[in-house]
């Protein structure tokens, strides 16, 4: 069950999208959430839509991978989706006590499902091209100039990093420790609410005690190693901007004027 | 009489995925009561998914194991009763103590079963007996203990069940010599007493010469070899390929026989390859 989660996994490969720098991977996932949300009309939502298909079709990872992604989140979905069609205002095309449905809410319903699963394939075509460690690097570049404000930038990233890097071992960790538990007789099963969480003691206390004895050996680990924070630390990897990143670029500017002519010249739907 | 007994037992892990593997394939054995099996293999040999189907903690994806001759999966809803009947202990079993005190720890296992207080505080102080916990050791926090002592604290949690088959995964891994020796004696008094079924998983070949009746040899998820150590460990070549190894001192008798000198096969303890070599010198007049 745990293992189903594939948002926030990475798989290797040699595609174009694998290919490109990190930061820019990141920063044109915010151009393209912001023009998600800038999108008030078909034609613009249209556009929008098409850059996400030709994206994760570039990305060379299976569909899908993607429709498990959006499948973890298709409650939240269809419930914003049924709750704005009855939030539509004008005049009313099907009326029942207090129902009323309009023309506009079944756009609104439209455009929100369009936008949130627009969003959720972007976001998942950044983790499932950048492994966890280029993806908390480029974050530290790109968080770089909050130094100014006195934020710690690479204990951040370094927190991410080793966060990030713990999760498959915790799990695992959990798996061994349910299972020892089990052996004892421990019912993780049956039961109601209150009588799960109780059952839960018996994992999570071990867990805890070896996350914190994993944390003391990792420190002293990199202790030994002589690391003292970001200071003065060069890299190994240095990120370099190629062809492909310009491209792509350009390619998402191009993206961005095709909106807002869209949005000017072409009535807005509400 | 057989107590366990295991038929075309098979596991696949990740089953229609590209990360399919066949942990153990096609597996029949059969246990007597009272019997203290060893188990050897190569890592990745399937001896710990072997050994986690044997209390259903596991579902086989193919073939039967049986209790006392009942299927245990034949009332899968039922299957905690089974784990009560065969205890495990996992490798590295204290990074499973959660208790306040290790007395309430140890009780955790009987006091799932539904036992009633006094029954659980004898199994309790039994089960501590056994392996050498003191009074004063079960009102601590199983977090002060010494790295032994959690261990030894941990397998009386299982034993504290009174399991009439006992797994043990590893259980010497990571002690040292002395804290070896104590808990395999411990172990092995305790099943003297007990007369209960043991599985003994270890890659110590010494370990396993001393206490085992029989050992099963695995390989690549198959049951390579299933007999006395004595005949185990005459197969030097076939265990060699398997990467595994016999026991030191078999291995220097063995090669002291090889070079002329009258010394008896199928040696597997430091104490027999005392006497016997004690009377070989004595024979040739050196003593």
């Amino acid at each position: 069950m745990i293992r189903d989660i594939t948002l926030g996994q990475f798989i290797p490969g040699k595609g174009v999208i694998h290919r490109m720098d990190a930061r820019v991977k990141i920063l044109l996932l915010i151009a393209f959430i912001s023009l998600i949300f800038c999108a008030f009309n078909f034609a613009s939502l249209g556009l929008v839509t098409a850059a996400v298909v030709a994206v994760i079709l570039l990305s060379g990872i299976s569909p899908k991978m993607y429709f498990k992604s959006l499948r973890m989140i298709i409650i939240i979905i269809l419930i914003t989706s049924v709750l704005n069609i009855f939030y539509g205002t004008g005049t009313p095309i099907f009326e029942w006590g207090f129902i009323k449905i309009t023309l506009s809410g079944i756009f609104r319903a439209i455009f929100v499902t369009v936008r949130i699963v627009c969003l959720i394939l972007v976001s998942s075509c950044l983790t499932f091209t950048t492994s966890p460690t280029d993806l908390t690097d480029a974050l530290e570049r790109l968080m770089k100039p909050l130094k100014i404000f006195r934020v710690k930038v690479h204990e951040i990233a370094m927190m991410m990093t080793i966060a990030l890097r713990f999760v498959p071992t915790l799990l695992e960790e959990t798996d061994k420790i349910m299972s020892a538990q089990k052996a004892r007789g421990a019912d993780m099963e049956s039961g109601g609410l209150i009588k799960k969480v109780k059952a839960l003691t018996p994992v999570l206390i071990p867990l805890f005690v070896s996350a914190f004895r994993r944390a003391y050996e990792l420190a002293v680990a990199m202790e030994c190693r002589c690391y003292r924070g970001g200071d003065g630390r060069t890299r190994m990897k240095v990120l370099h901007m190629k062809r492909i990143d310009w491209i792509c670029i350009v390619f998402t500017a191009l993206l961005l004027a095709g909106v807002i002519l869209c949005n000017i010249f072409l009535p807005t739907v509400f | 009489m057989s107590i366990i007994e295991v038929k075309n037992l098979s596991y696949v892990y990740g089953a229609n995925t590209p990360f399919e593997k066949k942990a153990v394939d096609n597996l029949s054995v059969s246990v007597n009561k009272g019997e203290v099996i060893g188990l050897i293999g190569h890592t990745g040999s399937g001896k710990s998914t072997f050994v986690q189907m044997l209390n259903g903690l596991l579902r086989p994806t193919s073939g039967q194991v049986f209790l006392d001759g009942a299927d245990i999966w034949a009332k899968p809803k039922e299957i905690r009763k089974i784990r009560f009947r065969v205890g495990m202990v996992f490798q590295y079993p204290e990074y499973q103590l959660f208790d306040e005190t290790v007395y309430k720890d140890i009780s955790f296992g009987p006091a799932n079963q539904g036992l009633s207080p006094d029954e659980i505080d004898s199994k309790v102080r039994r089960a501590a007996k056994f392996t050498g916990i003191s009074d004063e050791l079960l009102d601590k926090s199983p977090f002060d203990l010494s790295g032994g002592e959690k261990r030894r604290a941990a397998i009386a949690g299982i034993i504290a069940m009174d399991p009439d088959v006992l797994v043990l995964d590893e259980p010497t891994a990571g002690l040292d010599p002395m804290g070896r020796n104590t808990l395999l004696a411990q172990i092995m008094q305790y099943h003297k007493q007990r007369k209960n079924t043991i599985f003994f998983v270890s890659h110590s070949m010494e370990d396993i010469s001393r206490v085992a009746d029989r050992i099963m040899v695995m390989n690549k998820g198959r049951l390579e070899m299933f007999d006395t150590p004595r005949k185990v460990f005459s197969e030097v070549e076939r265990l060699g390929k398997m990467g595994l190894r016999v026991p030191q001192v078999s291995k220097i008798t063995s090669e002291l026989a090889c070079l002329g000198y009258d010394i008896p096969e199928g040696i597997l303890t430091v104490e027999q390859a005392f006497s016997a070599l004690l009377s070989l010198l004595k024979k040739e007049g050196k003593l």
